[in-house]
């Protein structure tokens, strides 16, 4: 954890700065360690147990490491009116796993998130936050497949 | 002769491919000057290339990333022009958003040029009070959602005297569907960051918070860019003070929307809300005065200073002045940010601005989750803030789902699903009341509804909003409670016949290959993830997900969502 340690250094040492200091933890891994979670939890003088109340609440923080392919989800409200719920159906499908979850190789993990931002190209999906838009059952299982065939490579 | 060209490349543009676009021209185009810009709220049509030539401005619309767009857009073509409905440009009125979309946004230089931080200049030379008095002459209400009134809320903030005061930028959009503060930080910041230093200096605040989700890098990027722009021109020094402002992102939490919530989250706590009194203008972050205003108010405040607060005033209507944003999205032809007169009507924005067509349309939902639909009869009802309540929908920070044939109950369920996961658990009505209630819309779509669910609902409904602390809990039930007041009918389906007449709720349909039309091409078999359909082509309704593969990929719309038990 020394790349966290050295970051540390920069965030203020005040509470007010603590949710920074778990945003850069995740920068760092992915998501937040129970190693962070500890340094953490020294650097503000704070219980480590007030510092995991913190990671539990916000919705940003992940406590298990993702796939090397996050796929998000959107859940939002216009990708929902237009069938959010059956592109979700079809990735659980051909992928094998439930939303926070990852594929057996590590190489997909999935998860539903409340809005991307980009209503107008409802239903989507983000893939290591590059936007896929006007998704049908098609045109998503050649997304996923061409992640699948560039695999650990890429 | 083309003067330059300008990029969209707000969040919308780039999910649309206008990096690619950006990157074709940056390669290939050497001799003309390459600009990026925000948003101009028309996502329907992006990527969207702008050509400035002697003559004015050529707009292209859905831009493509190859050679032909490019020579197409070099020499002025005719193809992909890009041409404003008139039932569009007729409705709409921009104001706050003059400038989104036609600068740069992080260009300091244009926005002096178009008329930026003049208003910061006058007020500068104004007396604080006077401020205070001019925008509680504009009858400017808060945009965040509740609509209370803004120069009444920087009364009670001038009024104190603290050796900190602070103010906040409340820029956490939390309603999904909704993008219209995501929007103006991303195209105009400066003129956000604008409103902000008026607003300090008229209250007398020395630090400036801006919450921002994280979840809106490029927002993010674009004000911090402008912060420092403006802190290098001095404008951050007046009165003998020098104000602090930092961005702060949020970690995504729905409730931090309501102000309590959001100071704790400031503080670096969990995002819970409080009590109030004491009100934040009295004790707030770290018990100093603190004042929390939405991203669009601000953008407003340098528009009521320039011009004076009786020409802010002299649109909208009496209880509600000036324009509003709307973010409109779901089933419509023209998807995007539209700012119009308060006062207008919800079929003028549902057709005349998002190209709807009549006939089309069941219902709007307007204010998100917290929100509540209007049935497509009512939509002559005027979008301002007293005539929204009175339906019992809410004019919220400005999300506008347009929904067509869809099941209302599902819809319904969609957002109580919303405000039960973000519940924060502290008030019991919230947390466990939410979580009843899904339970039961989750019976009556799962087919297994009764006509008490439906009294439980109302009843619980009402509970929920009697019980909670906050605007979450108070408005949760919303969705529900609308949906039951306008489309009781569709509940009574479900609960009583066990029908879903959108044909929506898997529970309650079959799946059905019609013999006529199919060609027995066996794609439908071989696609099915269950192996639910047999070689005669006939569907297993037991083994059947409804995931709706087989119907994506028959070609001859042979299989189809019937009514389940081939009940009609």
């Amino acid at each position: 954890m020394a790349g966290l340690t050295s970051a540390l250094k920069t965030i203020e040492k005040d509470r007010s700065s603590l949710i920074k200091a778990l945003q850069t933890a995740q920068d760092h891994e992915g998501y937040v360690s129970d190693e962070a979670i500890k340094e953490i939890s020294g650097y503000f003088d704070v219980p480590t147990v007030d510092v995991e109340g913190i990671v539990s609440f916000y919705a940003q923080f992940k406590r298990v490491k993702p796939g090397k392919y996050v796929i998000s989800l959107c859940d939002g409200t216009a990708c929902h009116i237009k069938g959010g719920a059956l592109v979700l159906n079809w990735i659980c499908d051909e992928l094998g796993i439930q939303p926070g979850e990852n594929t057996e190789d590590d190489l997909f993990s999935l998860e539903v998130v409340a809005c991307l931002g980009c209503c107008s190209l409802a239903p989507v999906i983000s893939i290591n936050s590059k936007v896929y838009g006007n998704l049908d059952r098609k045109k998503l299982i050649k997304i996923l497949k061409s992640y699948r065939k560039m695999g650990g490579a890429a | 002769m083309i003067k330059r060209i300008k990029i969209g490349t707000g969040s919308c543009g780039i999910a649309a491919g206008a990096d690619e676009v950006l990157k074709l021209f940056q390669d290939n185009v050497k001799d003309i000057d390459i600009v990026e810009v925000g948003c101009k709220g028309h996502c329907y049509a992006e990527p969207m290339v702008e050509v400035e030539t002697d003559n004015g401005s050529i707009i292209y619309e859905h831009v493509k990333a190859d050679k032909a767009d490019l020579d197409n857009i070099l020499n002025l073509g005719e193809k992909s022009r890009f041409t404003l409905r008139k039932q569009r440009s007729e409705r709409e009125m921009i104001r706050v958003t003059r400038l989104a979309g036609k600068i740069n946004p992080v260009s300091f230089e244009e926005y002096v040029e178009n008329g930026g931080y003049k208003a910061l200049k006058k007020a500068l030379g104004m007396d604080p009070a006077d401020i205070v008095e001019e925008v509680k002459k504009s009858g400017l209400r808060g945009r965040g959602g509740a609509g209370f009134p803004t120069g009444l809320k920087w009364s009670f903030m001038a009024g104190k005297t603290a050796e900190k005061k602070i103010l906040v930028c409340n820029a956490d959009e939390g309603d999904p569907g909704a993008f219209m503060d995501r929007s103006l930080m991303e195209s105009v910041p400066h003129q956000v960051l604008e409103g902000m230093l008026i607003a300090a200096y008229a209250v007398g605040a020395t630090q400036i918070f801006i919450y921002c989700r994280a979840e809106y890098p490029l927002a993010i990027k674009n004000l911090s860019i402008a912060q420092k722009q403006a802190e290098e021109n001095g404008l951050t020094n007046f009165d003998g003070r020098s104000i602090s402002i930092r961005i702060k992102e949020g970690a995504g939490a729905f409730v931090c929307g309501e102000e309590t919530a959001l100071i704790h989250s400031l503080e670096g706590y969990r995002g819970t809300p409080r009590f109030r009194p004491p009100f934040p203008t009295d004790s707030g972050f770290k018990g100093y005065p603190t004042m929390i205003n939405n991203v669009e108010t601000f953008g407003n405040i340098p528009m009521i200073i320039a011009d004076g607060a009786s020409a802010y005033a002299s649109v909208g209507t009496k209880g509600s002045t000036g324009t509003k944003l709307f973010a409109l999205a779901g089933d419509l032809e023209c998807p995007g940010l539209a700012e119009v007169p308060i006062g207008i009507t919800i079929a003028d924005i549902v057709y005349g601005i998002g190209g709807a067509k009549e006939g089309s349309v069941k219902a709007v939902q307007i204010g998100g989750p917290s929100g509540g639909c209007i049935p497509a009869d009512l939509f002559d009802t005027p979008i301002d803030y007293d005539s929204l309540k009175s339906l019992g929908a809410i004019m919220g920070s400005g999300g506008l789902i347009v929904i067509g044939n869809r099941c209302m109950v599902e819809t319904a369920r969609y957002f109580l699903d919303f405000t039960a996961r973000e519940s924060c658990g502290k008030c019991t009505f919230c947390r466990i009341g939410t979580t009843r209630m899904l339970e039961t819309m989750e019976k009556i779509t799962g087919g297994h509804g009764t006509e008490e669910d439906i009294d439980f609902l109302e009843d619980i409904g009402e509970k929920i909003i009697k019980g909670s602390l906050c605007a979450l809990g108070q408005t949760a039930p919303n969705p529900v409670l609308a949906t039951l007041k306008y489309f009781r009918n569709e509940y009574e389906m479900h609960v009583r016949d066990k029908q879903c007449p959108a044909l929506e709720c898997p529970a309650l349909v079959d799946v059905e290959i019609d013999k006529e039309n199919c060609i027995e091409c066996k794609l439908c078999i071989k696609t099915c993830p269950v192996n639910a359909i047999d070689e005669e082509y006939i569907v297993d309704n037991e083994k059947c997900t409804r995931c709706n593969s087989c119907i994506e990929v028959c070609s001859k719309n042979a299989i189809s969502r019937v009514p389940k038990g081939g009940a009609k």
